[in-house]
């Protein structure tokens, strides 16, 4: 399918040249950190039809190595849509029913204004020098795209892991444009642990030589190493160790015998080394500095004094959370420390653990007691938003 | 579960007593709400603004699958985090007999709704004063079906103790009802002596104003 926009677009430019469908945003964003950052593009993908009254949207935020691709073949790596079992036609997220939008989230590298891009007024890319960005900085630049396709209020905006952080932000920040909020496997701000694993991942990156000091693209060079290593160390955490050993157990990789060197010998060693070798080929080095560092930064309490229920106060929104009983990345703790914050607001909030040992990833894999609660809280909120029911199949 | 549907215009028994006493629109709080039977009820005839909190996580399941807004969790922990006033009514039914500290929960119910609707089975039903008296054993009875080695029940008590408790908490009944076994009306006009023996379960409307 192809992005499709039904809002006139008079006061924008399309980015009609670029590999990824974009727009070109009219006004500088003003971040957080107080920099102004000028000519910002937001890569996006749209599905479905907004309906007349505009009350039909569904915002998709993506993880920290997501893109805008949920839908669709990758055009990178040629696989599904991440995200292609929940959202399409006649799915939970049914392309039917609801118009489906995902962005590339701002600091991003499949089209949206990262690192990477040219900085107008050097003529180089941006490298180090591009500002520091954070979720509320995303979530902003998410909420200008949604003016400009003409969405007022969503009906429901839906993320896993940093796309729950995004959720949060926007039912945050923007409450009266939020009707539903799912925030999936996620937390309101990142605990030491969370930091520390990104600080590893972090300095993966910047020992290798290839880096550059942020500058590898004008070098001509791929931080691929560090790179690799940074996702071979994220990708561990996203597992749990019975799914790891389930998979991999102590076998050994393509021998019989171990080789007393350091070659790949256990199977998951080889695996590891693949998911890092093919990261690289989709991923920017310096993105990932900058997309790891908005998730450290990110502590929706912080500006309330630490009481994250003020975030919340007096809030419409219908929240649904869901957490993974063996993901220890964002355990079920987090998820919980948000209800009970809602509670003490006593906003309208579900919330389930789903029992599985995938891991973090589970909210990515086939689980069916996922999708169950999945779908009974989209059609309930749809019932009350007064959207069509779901065609039963 | 699956054959339930959430606009079933009937629902057991002793759950349609619940559902007669709350007004439409109230804001409703079901504390142990199993997989949403009656909030599902009284949010499509009662049009309430309905919450549960159930502590089975396969029943939260159930109950969000519906639509439903419930969260997992256990009343003895997680009442605390309500605001007081949150609700109209909040609804423990057939529970408080196994909570650890039930004068506690009951505060803690009048402080979140204007209005606690509370349901328990009566330890002094006949049935009950025969099983120990001339059976010599704790009793199980259709309304008290486990063993005394494995119940949930551990502060079980009488239709009187009840009335005592709230008098010591200074809790004003509103109403109260005398149930049979399956959570039927007694058409008895019930002084509290005579409901205390004769009824298998119990239903008050308590509040503090």
């Amino acid at each position: 399918m192809s992005p499709e926009s039904p809002a006139p677009r008079d006061t924008t430019r399309e980015n009609q040249g670029a590999a990824h469908a974009g727009l070109r945003l009219a006004e500088p964003l003003v971040l957080q950190s107080g920099v102004t950052l000028p000519g910002v593009t937001m890569a996006y993908q749209t599905w479905g039809t907004l309906n007349a009254d505009k009350s039909n949207c569904v915002l998709v935020c993506h993880a920290l190595t997501g893109d805008q691709y949920v839908v669709d073949t990758h055009p990178v790596t040629g696989k599904p849509g991440w995200w292609s079992d929940l959202v399409g036609p006649g799915k939970i997220v049914d392309t039917e029913r609801f118009y489906v939008v995902c962005a590339n989230v701002l600091g991003g590298c499949m089209g949206s204004t990262g690192p990477k891009d040219i900085n107008p007024a050097t003529g180089k890319p941006w490298g180090l020098s591009f500002p520091v960005i954070t979720i509320p900085d995303m979530v902003q630049a998410q909420a200008k795209l949604l003016d400009h396709l003409g969405v007022r209020q969503l009906f429901c905006v839906i993320g896993g892991s940093m796309g729950a952080m995004q959720v949060l932000e926007w039912s945050h920040r923007y409450p009266e444009r939020v009707f539903a909020a799912v925030p999936i496997a996620g937390s309101y701000r990142h605990s030491a642990q969370n930091i520390a694993f990104h600080e590893v991942g972090r300095q993966a990156i910047m020992a290798d030589p290839d880096w550059c000091q942020g500058n590898y693209a004008d070098e001509g060079k791929i931080p691929k190493r560090g790179l690799a290593v940074a996702r071979m160390a994220a990708h561990i955490t996203y597992l749990s160790e019975t799914a790891l050993h389930r998979k991999f157990g102590r076998r050994l990789q393509d021998r019989n015998a171990l080789t007393y060197g350091f070659d790949a010998d256990f199977q998951v060693e080889s695996y590891l080394r693949h998911q890092g070798n093919t990261f690289v080929d989709r991923f920017d080095a310096n993105s990932y500095l900058y997309i790891t560092r908005a998730m450290d930064y990110f502590d929706l309490a912080e500006e309330h004094n630490g009481v994250l229920a003020e975030a919340f106060t007096g809030t419409k929104v219908r929240f649904c959370l869901i957490s993974f009983s063996s993901d220890w990345l964002f355990p079920t703790p987090e998820s919980r420390a948000i209800v009970r914050a809602l509670n003490a607001v006593a906003a309208n909030v579900s919330f389930v653990e789903v029992i599985s040992d995938k891991g973090h990833d589970a909210f990515l894999l086939d689980e069916p007691e996922f999708h169950q609660t999945l779908q009974g809280f989209i059609d309930g909120s749809a019932d009350q938003r007064g959207l069509p029911a779901r065609r039963k199949p | 579960m699956t054959e339930q549907k959430p606009a079933a215009p009937r629902i057991r028994v002793d759950l349609q007593q619940v559902a007669d006493l709350v007004p439409p629109g109230a804001r409703v709080l079901d504390v142990g709400c199993g997989d949403g039977t009656l909030l599902a009820y009284l949010t499509a005839h009662k049009k309430v603004d309905g919450r549960g909190m159930e502590l089975s996580m396969a029943r939260v399941r159930a109950a969000v699958s519906q639509g439903l807004p419930v969260i997992q969790g256990n009343l003895e922990n997680d009442l605390k985090d309500y605001p007081a006033g949150a609700f109209d009514y909040a609804i423990l039914s057939q529970t408080l007999q196994a909570t650890h500290n039930p004068a506690a929960v009951v505060e803690d119910l009048l402080r979140i709704a204007r209005r606690a609707i509370v349901s328990f089975p009566n330890f002094a039903h006949w049935r009950v004063r025969l099983s120990v008296m001339f059976g010599g054993r704790m009793p199980v009875t259709p309304t008290l079906a486990d063993s005394w080695f494995d119940t949930p029940n551990i502060h079980l008590c009488t239709i009187l103790d009840f009335i005592d408790l709230c008098r010591i908490m200074g809790v004003r009944i509103e109403a109260s009802f005398a149930l049979d076994g399956a959570g039927r009306k007694r058409e008895f006009a019930a002084t509290a002596a005579i409901a205390n023996l004769l009824s298998e379960q119990a239903l008050f409307v308590l509040t503090r104003d």
